[in-house]
């Protein structure tokens, strides 16, 4: 193996009963084509899916984990956002 | 042996021999990621080649498994076109000599799946749809290396020059062949050459490469006549069922 540096590509796939891509992985590709095709050679080859995404990882902005605290604390003493406050009437059979 | 198996025979032997050349690469291959995706290839080119000798082993009634075709047939019994057995040499000639012949399967097995033969039919139906994606494969990487630098565009035109001889051989029919056509088995080998064409072209031309001129000289592998690399190609697919026939997992 040579020592080539190709840019790295985040993976998602959309698996026959699933109604979203979910991330699945990482993979090197010079180019959108390729990272499709080594996607598919690598993260298909069991039938996981029917369908592709690939993003470019440079591409993708992530929150800062020094920040979790200020960003995802605030939400932990509101359980009134969980809709878990109802009363169910017998009617509704799937909920 | 009779004409259909001894036809079926060079159909399976271009698949087993690509296959046994593309997993060499396993290991060395530019990135893991195309180890894989020519380790897939392979494996695809592998199983046809497995249902194909197997049928020509039936239709021979000798008794002869896929296993016996495979591992115990020696280089003159091979029956796969010559450009198969060119060697690796760098990634660039392996990937035009895999594009070359993945756009000839691809015409093959497209019009197999119509061959008065029902189960050469539904092997060929197989197999059309594993060709589909190995010319999106193969051919987007002669497009990125003829597109790409200096070093990868000489490679890839080195390598184009190199091969180009031994595709006169794809569309030349002899007598077999030809029977073959007669009876609806197969199509005939002219009728495959346009379409095979159009579709190197316009790879070709995305490639900024130029259709080399028609071959000067033609050589026969599906006659059986082949070049020394086949030797040592078989010398080392074939070598633990020769030291220890009948070895098993």
């Amino acid at each position: 193996m040579s020592d080539v540096r190709w840019p790295l590509w985040e993976v998602f796939v959309r698996s026959r009963s699933g109604l979203e891509h979910r991330h699945v992985g990482s993979l090197h590709a010079t180019d959108a084509r390729m990272a499709v095709e080594h996607a598919r050679d690598l993260y298909t080859r069991r039938e996981e899916g029917v369908s592709l995404w690939v993003v470019r990882s440079s591409e993708i902005t992530a929150s800062d984990p020094a920040e979790a605290d200020a960003l995802f604390a605030p939400a932990r003493d509101k359980v009134y956002r969980h809709p878990s406050f109802y009363d169910i009437p017998p009617e509704v059979k799937t909920l | 042996m009779s004409a259909r198996a001894e036809f079926l025979l060079r159909l399976a032997d271009t698949s087993l021999i690509l296959a046994q050349q593309l997993g060499a690469w396993v290991g060395h291959a530019p990135a893991i990621e195309e180890d894989l995706g020519l380790a897939n290839v392979a494996l695809d080119l592998l199983g046809q080649a497995r249902l194909l000798l197997t049928y020509a082993g039936e239709l021979e009634g000798r008794g002869r498994t896929e296993d016996a075709l495979a591992f115990l047939r020696d280089p003159e019994e091979y029956r796969n076109l010559a450009l198969a057995e060119r060697p690796n040499g760098d990634f660039a000639q392996t990937i035009v000599r895999q594009f070359l012949l993945d756009a000839y399967q691809h015409e093959l097995f497209g019009a197999l799946t119509s061959s008065s033969d029902a189960r050469l039919a539904a092997i060929a139906a197989n197999a059309a749809r594993e060709t589909r994606y190995h010319v999106r494969y193969s051919g987007g990487w002669v497009v990125r290396l003829g597109d790409g630098t200096e070093d990868s565009h000489a490679r890839v035109a080195r390598a184009l020059s190199a091969l180009w001889p031994y595709t006169a051989e794809l569309f030349d029919p002899d007598p077999l062949d030809e029977s073959m056509a007669r009876e609806g088995v197969a199509p005939p080998l002219a009728d495959l050459e346009p379409g095979w064409r159009a579709a190197v072209g316009t790879v070709l031309s995305e490639a900024r490469l130029e259709l080399p001129p028609t071959a000067a000289y033609r050589w026969y592998g599906k006659r059986g006549e082949h070049g020394e690399t086949l030797g040592h190609l078989l010398a080392e697919m074939q070598y633990l069922q020769r030291a220890y026939p009948g070895a098993t997992w």
